[in-house]
């Protein structure tokens, strides 16, 4: 039964991020386990993606005419898995099954085991140029509404196959393909320098701005973590111009977790007690001690 | 007396999904920018809606057909071999493999035959690695009219399928009475003597080479595998039992093709002596296609000449043994 959508409102939304983020954690906490920088730093823009922008059928993933998503910078897999579960793609419990054996849930996004993935990522570049051919494909088989959303990672940009598949969607004019870097400004590791811990960013300041443009593409700028001004950019960007979009999203690699925000050895580690703890509270979730309190 | 030259691959290449998509609107294909040398642009001039110039990044082209596909569309990637398998083989491995999806490799410059190019574009392992690759079928041609054929099939099948093609004329081994089967070797000679085993474009020169052995007094039984995987293997054990001795020959290296293939089969299924002709473990050079023949030890004249003295020399090792 299709269930009837309410366009939510900016504070729904904010809730919808708020707990993508409390499930992310739980979810690695659980797998002890699991990137959490990623997820922590896209999950507004999931929130609004999923719980407004998408046209979408969650109890009909299949829907020819849904709008797709691809999440290139598929390490950030539970980012999108809590956002499905949250929209009612599948039971949020079965997120405590992240990275087990038998999971649907695997360490990166596999279409071949969970509906309501548009495409299986995980290497890196990869995911944009599958946007660029379900995009091509919406046109050729005459579906001229569907959009085609696919997010990146600030560092996935310094792939080749990124720009490979830029100048082609720019070739072929893609205007229903978005593109949403995440550029919160960390990798996984990258240079060294003066920057935060002693690691540069991915790219200097503007420098996606520019290459986004030389490459033919509109460049539209957005605070990723002001929702108000992701609902704004991304209503914008569903209407086309001739070209293929992008939307570089400015965030916080682990956003919403105190002691995670701007680190970039929080792109994937494991939490003690403690920070699990901190982190849920950092996201305003209370948290039953173990075994219910018991000594 | 051997056999005539057919029709080159790429041309059939070009009218086959050509008219293949003339009754089937979901085929598209994608091109890396040398539709004028793989004959892709017979399906430009004939079909320029669904001609998709990729330019020159193989790496994004795989990944479009992969998303073409979930779009319910069939792509045909279309360039050189090089360029289409090791080029962008992580692209194949996880969007197109790993999924599933339906796309269709179908380069031409495979083997030796590539136009006199050096051994950049002139690749040797490309059977070895893709059908290494979970969830990868590998076809092999011996011919325009089984090419013909093979294409024909892989449009109908729902997967991803590797079809390797030849740029320049070859001979030619089937007329139309012959029919290809996924997944099914050919008996093309009967013999008692030695069971050759070959693939692809091969497999003419070493009818060729049988025929030369027959005038010796020495009856070759020649089993034609144009699927790679999966590999046929009772056809393989039967051949194989016919003769007690095995030599496969490949256009290819010898390290993990055709040879790879059929010695692991035998090992498992009926244990067997298998002696692997082609590249030794070796690049390929710019020669001309009879030159490289020669070089290689692959033209008819030298298969013959390596199949007897591999007979003589087991003869002699039989005997040292009694």
């Amino acid at each position: 039964m299709a269930t009837e959508f309410r366009a939510p409102e900016i504070s729904d939304l904010e809730e919808a991020a708020r707990r993508i983020r409390v499930e992310v954690i739980r979810a690695v906490n659980q797998a002890k386990a699991g990137h959490l920088g990623g997820p922590l730093s896209a999950a507004d823009m999931l929130a609004a993606l999923y719980f407004r922008v998408l046209r979408i059928r969650p109890d009909e993933p299949d829907w020819p005419d849904r709008d797709r998503f691809v999440l290139s910078k598929g390490h950030s897999s539970i980012g999108l898995y809590a956002t499905l579960a949250l929209r009612g793609y599948f039971p949020v419990d079965e997120l405590a099954t992240f990275d087990s054996a038998g999971t649907r849930l695997q360490g990166h996004p596999d279409m071949t085991t969970l509906p309501g993935l548009d495409m299986s990522t995980g290497s890196l570049g990869m995911g944009i140029s599958a946007g660029v051919g379900i995009a091509l494909g919406a046109r050729l088989t005459g579906r001229g509404e569907v959009r085609t959303y696919v997010m990146l990672g600030d560092g996935e940009c310094q792939e080749g196959e990124v720009w490979e598949a830029a100048m082609v969607a720019a070739r072929y004019g893609l205007d229903t393909l978005i593109a949403i870097v995440d550029h919160n400004k960390l990798q996984q590791y990258g240079w060294a320098g003066d920057g935060p811990d002693g690691r540069l960013p991915p790219e200097a300041p503007g420098e996606l701005v520019a290459k986004w443009a030389a490459f033919g593409w509109r460049v539209l700028e957005v605070d990723g973590h002001s929702m108000p001004a992701i609902v704004e950019v991304l209503d914008g960007a569903r209407a086309g111009d001739g070209r293929p979009t992008v939307v570089i999203s400015h965030t916080v690699k682990g956003k919403g977790v105190s002691f995670m925000e701007g680190h970039y050895y929080w792109h994937t580690r494991a939490l003690t007690t403690e920070e699990f703890e901190t982190a849920m509270a950092d996201l305003g979730e209370h948290v039953a001690a173990p075994n219910g309190g018991a000594p | 007396m051997s056999l005539p030259i057919g029709r080159a691959m790429r041309e059939v290449f070009g009218e086959t999904v050509s008219d293949l998509a003339d009754a089937d609107p979901r085929i598209v294909m994608l091109d890396g920018d040398v539709g004028s040398s793989t004959k892709a642009d017979i399906f430009e001039h004939r079909h320029p809606d669904r001609f998709l110039q990729m330019g020159i990044a193989e790496q994004n082209m795989l990944g479009v057909a992969a998303g073409l596909a979930t779009m319910g569309l069939i792509p045909f990637v279309s360039t050189f071999v090089a360029f289409a398998v090791v080029r962008p083989l992580d692209q194949i491995r996880v969007l197109i493999a790993q999924t599933g999806l339906n796309v269709k490799i179908t380069p031409g410059y495979a083997g030796l035959f590539t136009g006199v190019t050096g051994k950049t574009h002139l690749i040797v392992d490309d059977v070895s690695i893709m059908r290494a690759m979970p969830g990868m079928v590998t076809v092999c041609p011996a011919d325009d009219v089984e090419a013909a054929q093979a294409l024909r099939w892989c449009a109908a099948y729902d997967g991803p399928v590797y079809v390797r093609l030849v740029r320049d004329a070859t001979q030619r081994l089937f007329d139309d009475s012959y029919s290809f089967q996924f997944g099914r070797a050919v008996v093309v000679r009967e013999g008692r003597d030695v069971t050759l085993i070959s693939t692809g474009t091969q497999t003419p020169r070493v009818v060729d080479a049988a025929e030369l052995l027959a005038a010796q007094g020495i009856e070759a039984h020649v089993l034609h595998v144009p699927t790679i995987k999966p590999l046929d293997v009772p056809a393989i054990v039967a051949a194989a039992g016919r003769t007690g001795y095995v030599v496969t020959v490949e256009e290819h290296t010898v390290i993990g093709g055709l040879g790879g293939a059929v010695a692991e089969a035998l090992s498992e299924h009926r244990p067997t002596v298998v002696k692997r002709l082609g590249l030794q473990d070796v690049y390929g050079e710019s020669a001309s296609n009879e030159a490289l023949l020669e070089l290689y030890g692959l033209s008819a004249a030298r298969v013959a000449d390596e199949v007897r003295a591999l007979l003589g020399s087991r003869k002699k090792e039989a005997i040292a043994q009694s």
